[in-house]
């Protein structure tokens, strides 16, 4: 993977304000394409932040957000996500009364809005259902698409998530904390589908994680965000080893 | 038992009537949450569209209305019902989403304003309807004579409500209106164009309306312009029975209502409508969601 490469996400000076408080800081971030980043810091780092401004949920102060050489800065989340920096699905983004196939269908089509005919549909529904049914697939919940979501346990939930992000056919994937909330039986089962994922389709993918074992396994760089400002970004190893990082951040004097 | 399939039949197809009326309304409110009281006025046009157009083929004063007409008639009524509900909604519900009293005022107004522009043009009084022969002929059936509209109204009725349940579950579309129903904003903030889907169901209930209106000028063998603000009361009543956005919901209350009604104006001469609203007490007091609903 050469660094020479450009970049498929970079941020420039992406600044955002909320009032008088500064919550992210000044952050420039080239993410190469393939890479596996994960974005770590204490709580209150600004972390989530950062994820809302590259996918659009929030409009930064000062700076921009470039994919692929375009200026996104100015797009909403669902233009982004058209673009391929995928949105980052939240368990809200479910509908619980459909079920949980239906749930992927409508979120294949929120990628590919259809024209008003919709007699003409059927051959894009069959291409839908399909996809939707590949991601559930993908994530291990092949067997629940009848199922309506809110029946599915929570583990299941953040499964469908994940389908949900599949289904838009992302370039980029943002994933914040996918194992947040996840039982401890299950989040080997969450990183196993994660690294699947990465593994069959290759795709570059950012992650805001706090549980350090996690970040170091799956990542090839890590991220480290401290009061909205970045300070460090690095290897795994690399950024253990920074002693401002470990006392910045792991606590370790 | 002559008697008894009688008023089971008649009974059936008032409830398809009330039903294509109802439809319309639980679909616009389980998407939209407007109570859109101009519904009526899209079924008297459809009656009147329908009546027009069967004119147009039948001889001056013939009790006998022409086949084609007739068939024409409901082709065109759901058009005109289609064509009328777009109008409302682009031109006035669209500027008002976010004032929901403002739009139950501009959808009463639009009523009132559309069925009084049915008795400026064609007269305010009842205009017979004429029908084709094998329409208003009766069939017997257990030894009871009904008359094959009400036939056509149940079959119409059915066919309509397996394809509105065949449009929500297999249909791109469908699933954004039934996705709407339960989160209209997070539609939204999925980039799917919500608005579209708002004119489509207007569309579709003005069209069903419509459609109805057309039936219920056979039902009746008359047209006037009070018809579709008579039976909207009734829609309404399924449609809170049923459940509101629930359009199984609806048909299975439009039956429990249309029976009701026929079955309690034969016996008495009072009972009709008071069964109606007794059943409607009955249910907002035991299950405030309606039959089908699914809020509470």
């Amino acid at each position: 993977m050469s660094e020479a490469a450009s970049p498929i996400v970079a941020t420039h000076n992406l600044t955002l304000r909320f009032g008088g408080a500064l919550i992210v800081d000044d952050v420039s971030l080239a993410v190469p394409e393939g890479m596996f980043v994960s974005i770590i810091g204490p709580n209150g780092a600004g972390k989530t932040s950062f994820f809302n401004l590259l996918s659009g949920l929030y409009k930064p102060s000062a700076g921009s957000v470039v994919f692929r050489g375009e200026d996104v800065t100015g797009l909403s989340p669902s233009a982004r996500a058209r673009r391929g920096l995928g949105r980052s699905f939240q368990l809200t983004t479910i509908f619980p009364g459909l079920s949980t196939l239906e749930n992927a269908r409508l979120a294949v089509q929120a990628s590919h809005p259809g024209n008003a005919v919709f007699w003409k549909s059927a051959a894009r529904d069959r291409a839908a259902k399909e996809r939707a049914a590949w991601a559930l697939e993908t994530v291990g919940l092949a067997g629940r698409g009848a199922v309506p979501a809110a029946a599915l346990a929570h583990g299941d939930k953040r499964k469908l998530d994940l389908a949900l992000l599949l289904c838009a056919e992302p370039e980029v994937l943002l994933l914040d904390e996918p194992t947040a909330g996840v039982g401890a039986e299950e989040v080997p089962v969450m990183l196993e589908t994660i690294r699947r994922i990465r593994r069959v389709e290759g795709k570059t993918i950012l992650m805001v994680e706090h549980k350090m074992d996690v970040v170091h396994d799956l990542s090839d760089r890590v991220a480290v965000l401290a009061n909205g400002a970045l300070v460090a970004y690095d290897t795994p190893d690399a950024v253990m080893a920074d002693p401002f990082v470990r006392s910045a951040y792991l606590g370790v004097a | 038992m002559t008697t008894i399939v009688l008023l089971t039949l008649t009974g059936l197809a008032l409830a398809a009537m009330y039903f294509l009326l109802a439809a319309g309304l639980a679909l616009i409110f389980g998407l939209m949450d407007v109570l859109n009281f101009a519904h009526g006025a899209f079924f008297t046009w459809g009656a009147y569209s329908a009546w027009w157009t069967i004119g147009r083929f039948t001889a001056a004063g013939s009790q006998e209305g022409s086949t084609g007409g007739f068939l024409l008639g409901v082709l065109v009524a759901p058009v005109v019902g289609a064509l009328l509900a777009v109008l409302v909604e682009v031109v006035l519900l669209r500027p008002l989403y976010k004032r929901p009293i403002y739009q139950v005022l501009v959808t009463l107004g639009a009523g009132l304003m559309l069925t009084q522009m049915t008795s400026v043009i064609w007269r305010p009084d009842a205009r017979f309807f004429p029908q084709p022969g094998w329409l208003a002929d009766t069939s017997t059936v257990l030894g009871a004579r009904v008359p094959n509209n009400r036939f056509l109204l149940i079959a119409a009725a059915l066919v309509v409500l397996g394809g509105m349940l065949l449009f929500l579950k297999r249909t791109r579309y469908g699933l954004v209106v039934r996705a709407g129903a339960e989160n209209r904003e997070m539609v939204r903030a999925l980039g799917i164009d919500v608005d579209r889907a708002f004119t489509l169901v207007f569309a579709l209930g003005g069209a069903l309306a419509g459609l109805g209106g057309a039936f219920g000028a056979a039902y009746f063998g008359s047209v006037e312009p009070t018809f579709g603000s008579v039976n909207l009361i009734f829609a309404f009543i399924v449609v809170v029975i049923g459940g509101l956005g629930s359009v199984t919901g609806s048909a299975l209350a439009a039956v429990i209502i249309g029976l009701a009604q026929q079955f309690g104006n034969y016996y008495t001469t009072w009972a009709g409508d008071f069964v109606v609203v007794l059943l409607l007490a009955a249910v907002l007091l035991l299950r405030p969601g309606g039959l089908l609903g699914d809020r509470t």
